[in-house]
């Protein structure tokens, strides 16, 4: 029988191995630098992997287009609605730099202005999205219970709903105008950014650091904001992005059927419909080529930038 | 403002709270859970009380209901399927009356918490100085500059070289046990009253763990703070604790001052702990005396003695009657067993237990929970 009383004295006296090692500030430094691999021994953070000649190349494109979008009536461009009919479905020249369509309208200045429509409509219908599904997402997220099933019921309801019969109902009895499609895309985004954003912050809002923030006395809207955002913004990012290129392409695909903004307002989508028409694609292709064109790019650049933001947010998997 | 007008008013509870009597007090507190299977008895009738500057050792293997414990009388149980009932009086006021609300007030403040996975008890993404700060400006009213500069100085009191520099990382490039000084620094920010330190030193090695149980102490000295310490290893109360309390499946079944725990073991159960700690003077090769079977299932325990399936010495009167908490001589040793050991040996024959025979237990248990 081992006796017991030599625990309680091994313990205090010379027990732990660790108190036999003269454990220093120095000692703790070292061990601090070893098992930090992203600081150098210096404490300076280590350059991060560059972003990449694409990811600029994109970040340009985005910045170019956005720009000539926002300063459209400022820059030296034809009237996008006038139609010169003496030069009808002209190759691009130096009058017109990207040709003229069949109605003998500059290519540049309906592109430049159409611009704008699958902008707002991809930005401002996101930016409605995030609005109300974001906070809704975080909220359900941390709180649970029954406003969580009543939230989640609601957001299965809206995206059990096929979007396109909404759309087209909704356009035929309201019209198509630039707002009423913004609002109807923003609000079928709402339980996209409802559902991601909630799992996300599920996620964090049973971790330790929650916790820890409570029993500091951190109240909910505290916590809401201060510790469980700050985790879910690189996944709100990423996912918003994303949602804009898709709420260009939805916005080209009504513009096509002829369900968005009505003409002669210019938007890439109907701008592609008039390159199809009267079989301009075999005569005239570049009346559909720029707007096509320009949206593939314009959905790369802002796919692209998404994806090396993500990876950048994994900075923490990365060095651990 | 906010932050002055909780500042004042956490100051207003400070100088309400009796400064008579023990610190904190915890009577017949149960808490339970409701499950599909059943009402699980985490907590089962605990009481105990902490001193003004003291440090109490809560002691149970997995399951014991320890953690349980401690965050019932923190206060921060889920809102959902959870009974609590008791009382936890802590400088004189009753927690278990509070709301979020004053909750808040003594949180951080009176009473904080040390986890006990520095790893995830950061926030990965907020700098640990800003993290530091937030309690200090909540509670003590402090401006930005202020709580910064004394975040840099709690940082060096938990031992972090070079703090100035370090108050602006992330807790991604900290080592595990700086995570946990700095978790520490938290924790202690607002110099509160008593700290409940939840296995602190589980997620660190052991030569770590050695250096964060002795920074806990040197500042519990410094700041005359209660402390409670939650762990599974007798070891590490065993020199710093004042007291010490056994728990067994959601029940004290011994509290004794640490001495008198160590050199008069009345329970067959600490006994047990005690033999499956390794010791330096063992012999080389020597078994570790493990405690046969598992802890009972909590949704139907065991009729009598809890530990009577796994005790080595158990009679029929253990099986049929629960033996009650009662002391023998010293009145602040107190323990639950029918045939207590005299001087470390038991006065009833040891039967082996066959780890059959308890598991069949469990599980008869279960089928019942089930039905």
């Amino acid at each position: 029988m081992p006796d017991d009383r030599d625990l309680l004295d091994t313990q205090s006296s010379d027990g732990m191995l660790a108190n036999r090692i003269p454990m220093t500030a120095a000692t703790d430094e070292a061990i601090l630098d070893m098992q930090s691999p992203a600081v150098d021994p210096d404490g300076e953070p280590l350059k991060r992997k560059p972003f990449g000649v694409l990811f600029w190349f994109a970040v340009g494109f985005i910045s170019i287009v956005v720009l000539s979008a926002v300063l459209a009536n400022l820059l030296p461009l034809q009237n996008p609605d006038f139609g010169n009919y003496s030069s009808l479905n002209q190759a691009p020249s130096g009058a017109h730099l990207l040709g003229t369509d069949d109605l003998g309208r500059d290519l540049l200045a309906r592109l430049v202005f159409g611009a704008r429509v699958s902008l707002i409509v991809g930005f401002v219908g996101v930016l409605i999205g995030l609005v109300f599904g974001g906070t809704a997402g975080l909220v359900s997220g941390y709180r649970g219970g029954r406003l969580d099933i009543a939230l989640n019921a609601v957001s299965f309801i809206i995206l059990a709903f096929p979007a396109i019969v909404a759309v087209i109902a909704i356009v035929t009895f309201w019209g198509a105008s630039l707002v009423h499609i913004t609002i109807i895309l923003g609000v079928a985004t709402i339980p996209l950014m409802y559902r991601v954003i909630r799992a996300s912050s599920l996620s964090f809002a049973q971790r330790d650091f929650v916790i820890a923030a409570k029993t500091m006395g951190a109240t909910n809207t505290r916590i809401v904001l201060r510790e469980i955002l700050p985790n879910v913004i690189p996944v709100m990012v990423t996912f918003s992005l994303i949602t804009v290129a898709g709420l260009i392409v939805i916005e080209g695909t009504l513009a096509f059927l002829g369900l968005s903004v009505p003409l002669p307002t210019p938007s890439w989508g109907n701008m592609i419909n008039e390159g199809t028409a009267n079989n301009a694609l075999s005569t005239d292709p570049w009346i559909m080529l720029w707007p096509a064109l320009f949206m593939f790019l314009l959905l790369w650049s802002i796919n692209l930038i998404g994806d090396r933001l993500r990876q950048r947010f994994d900075i923490r998997e990365g060095v651990l | 403002m906010r932050g002055l007008q909780r500042g004042g008013k956490s100051l207003e509870f400070k100088d309400a709270g009796s400064q008579e009597g023990p610190l904190l007090v915890v009577e017949d507190l149960h808490t339970s859970f409701r499950t599909s299977r059943g009402t699980v008895r985490a907590v089962d009738g605990v009481s105990f009380e902490v001193h003004e500057g003291k440090t109490l050792g809560i002691v149970g293997e997995s399951g014991s209901g320890k953690t349980v414990l401690s965050r019932s009388i923190m206060g921060l149980l889920p809102p959902r399927d959870v009974i609590r009932s008791g009382t936890v009086r802590f400088a004189g006021h009753e927690l278990t009356a509070m709301d979020d609300t004053e909750l808040r007030q003594v949180w951080g403040a009176e009473l904080s918490m040390i986890f006990q996975d520095p790893m995830t008890a950061l926030n990965p993404v907020k700098r640990i100085g800003v993290q530091i700060a937030e309690s200090l400006k909540l509670h003590l009213g402090m401006d930005k500059q202020e709580a910064t500069s004394t975040a840099i100085e709690l940082l060096r009191s938990v031992g972090i070289p070079s703090p100035q520099e370090r108050v602006r990382w992330y807790p991604f490039q900290l080592s595990g046990g700086m995570r946990q000084r700095v978790m520490i620094a938290i924790a202690l920010a607002c110099a509160p009253r008593l700290v409940m330190a939840d296995e602190p030193t589980t997620g660190l090695d052991v030569t770590v763990q050695a250096q964060i149980l002795d920074l806990l102490a040197d500042l519990q000295q410094e700041r005359h703070m209660a402390v409670i310490l939650v762990t599974h290893d007798l070891g590490v109360v065993a020199s710093r604790a004042d007291d010490i309390i056994v728990m067994y499946a959601g029940r004290v079944v011994e509290r004794a001052p640490t001495r008198t725990l160590f050199h008069d073991t009345k329970m067959p159960y600490t006994r047990a702990l005690m033999d499956s700690i390794p010791r330096l003077a063992d012999p080389s090769g020597a078994r570790l005396d493990a405690i046969a079977g598992r802890p009972p299932d909590l949704i139907n325990p065991p009729a009598g003695c809890r530990f009577a399936p796994r005790c080595p010495y158990a009679q029929d009167k253990c099986r049929e009657s629960e033996p009650p908490l009662r002391t023998v001589g010293s009145p602040d040793h107190l323990f639950a067993c029918w045939f207590p050991l005299v001087d470390g040996k038991s006065t009833v024959p040891a039967v082996p237990v066959s780890l059959s025979a308890s598991q069949n237990g469990a599980s008869g248990a279960t089928t019942e929970g089930d039905a």
